[in-house]
C-alpha cells in the first residue's frame, strides 16, 4: 500500500525527459537557472521530483489510463448511437477504439512520451526506451 | 461524524448546512463547500501573513511561503518553460487548493472534498477546457494536426484520429480519477482499520500501530497527489503551448 502511492510521483521522470528535447539552448537556460537557485529549495525540489517508483503505483496508473480511455470510447460510441440511431454498432466500434486509445496511453506513459497526444519526434527515443526498461525491471 | 453511523464511508457523506436552491438546482451550502471556503481562507491567511513583512532575512513563516512559491515556480520552469509564466497564478492556485484541501482532510472529524469525483472532475474539466482553448488560441487551426502525428500514411488516418481524440479526451478523466481514488481509498482504509481497533479488544493494539504508520503515509499521499495533479496540469499546458 505504502509503495503504491509513492510511485505516483514518479511520473515526473518521463515528463522531464519529454521536455528535454527542446534543445540545447533551453538546457543551457535551465542549467543557469539551477545554478542561480539557492541550494536548499532546489535540493528539496530535486528530492520530491524523483520519489522512489514502485510496481503497485505503476499498476494503478496503468489501470486508470486504460479504463478512462475505454470509458470515453464507450461513452462516445453510445451517444453517437443514440444520436444517429445506429443500434449497438457504433458503440461496439468505439469500445475497440477506446481500448486501443487506452493502450496508446499506457504505451506513452511507459515509454516516457509523457502525456502528449501525438508522437513527438525526438532524438531521445533511445533514452526513453532505456527508462522504460529500467522501470520494467524494477 | 454522526455517532450512530460507523460505516467507513460515513466520512464522505455530504450534509446540507444551508439549503439553497437556484431554480430547480440544488445549490446548498454543504460541509464540502464549508471545507473549500476554509481551505481558501487558510491559504489566503498563510500567504498574506507570510508576505506581510517581506524581510530580506525571512522568518519561518515567510520561508514557508517562499518555499511553496519556489517549489511551484521550479516545477513550471522544468515542465513548461518560460512561456508558461502567464499561467503561474493559476497553477499555483491549483496546487495550493488541492494540497491544503488534502491536508485539511487529514484533520480528524473534518471532510476531504478531494475525495469526491464531482470536485476533482470539475477541476480537471476546467483545466482541460482551458488548456484546449489556450492551444486553439495560440495555434489556430494548426491545433488539429495534434491528432494526426506526422509521418503517418493517409490510409491510417480514419483509424488513428479517433484513437488520438479518445486518448486526448480521456485526460480529464484519468486526472480526476487518480486524485479522487487515492484520497477515497486512503481515508476508507484508515476508517476500516480504526474499526478493527475497537472490535479486536486488546489485540487492537496492532491495528492501532498500523494506523499510526498509515496516517503518516496518508500525509505523504496527500502531498504527492497534489503534486501529481499539478505536474499533470503543467504537462497538459506544455502540450498546448508547444505543439509538435
Amino acid at each position: 500500500m505504502t509503495t503504491d502511492r509513492e510511485k505516483t510521483g514518479e511520473k515526473s521522470g518521463p515528463s522531464r525527459f519529454s521536455e528535454e528535447k527542446q534543445g540545447l539552448a533551453d538546457l543551457d537556460k535551465r542549467l543557469n537557472n539551477i545554478r542561480n537557485q539557492q541550494a536548499p529549495p532546489s535540493g528539496l525540489g530535486q528530492r520530491i521530483k524523483a520519489p522512489p517508483g514502485n510496481v503497485l503505483g505503476l499498476a494503478f496508473r496503468v489501470s486508470v489510463e486504460l479504463l478512462s480511455a475505454l470509458a470515453v470510447g464507450t461513452a462516445i460510441g453510445w451517444s453517437l448511437d443514440l444520436w444517429l440511431e445506429t443500434g449497438p454498432w457504433l458503440m461496439l466500434v468505439f469500445i475497440v477504439l477506446g481500448g486501443a486509445a487506452g493502450i496508446l496511453n499506457v504505451y506513452r506513459l511507459a515509454s516516457g512520451f509523457g502525456y502528449a497526444a501525438g508522437y513527438k519526434p525526438g532524438d531521445e527515443d533511445a533514452e526513453d526506451a532505456d527508462k522504460a526498461d529500467d522501470k520494467r525491471q524494477a | 461524524m454522526s455517532g450512530e453511523n460507523h460505516s467507513p464511508l460515513a466520512q464522505f457523506e455530504i450534509k446540507q448546512l444551508i439549503p439553497m436552491e437556484i431554480g430547480s438546482l440544488d445549490a446548498s451550502f454543504t460541509n464540502s463547500s464549508l471545507m473549500m471556503v476554509l481551505t481558501v481562507a487558510v491559504i489566503s491567511l498563510f500567504l498574506i501573513v507570510g508576505i506581510r513583512k517581506h524581510a530580506h532575512v525571512p522568518d519561518r513563516w515567510q520561508s514557508l511561503t517562499e518555499l511553496s512559491y519556489i517549489f511551484v515556480a521550479n516545477l513550471m520552469k522544468d515542465t513548461v518553460g518560460t512561456e508558461g509564466r502567464p499561467y503561474f497564478p493559476f497553477i499555483f492556485s491549483i496546487f495550493m487548493f488541492v494540497l491544503v484541501g488534502n491536508m485539511m482532510g487529514m484533520i480528524p472529524y473534518s471532510f476531504t472534498f478531494t475525495s469526491h469525483i464531482a470536485v476533482t472532475f470539475a477541476m480537471a474539466a476546467f483545466i482541460f477546457v482551458g488548456v484546449t482553448l489556450i492551444a486553439i488560441a495560440k495555434h489556430k487551426m494548426h491545433f488539429f494536426t495534434f491528432f494526426m502525428p506526422p509521418g503517418v500514411p493517409m490510409y491510417m488516418a480514419p483509424l488513428l484520429i479517433p484513437i488520438e481524440i479518445i486518448s486526448y479526451l480521456s485526460r480529464p478523466i484519468s486526472l480526476s480519477v487518480r486524485l479522487f481514488a487515492n484520497m477515497l481509498a486512503g481515508h476508507t482504509l484508515l476508517k476500516v482499520f480504526a474499526g478493527f481497533v475497537v472490535s479486536l479488544g486488546f489485540a487492537g493494539v496492532f491495528p492501532l500501530i498500523f494506523i499510526v504508520a498509515l496516517t503518516g503515509l496518508e500525509f505523504v499521499i496527500a502531498f504527492l497527489q497534489a503534486f501529481v495533479f499539478t505536474i499533470l496540469t503543467c504537462l497538459y499546458l506544455n502540450d498546448a503551448l508547444h505543439l509538435h
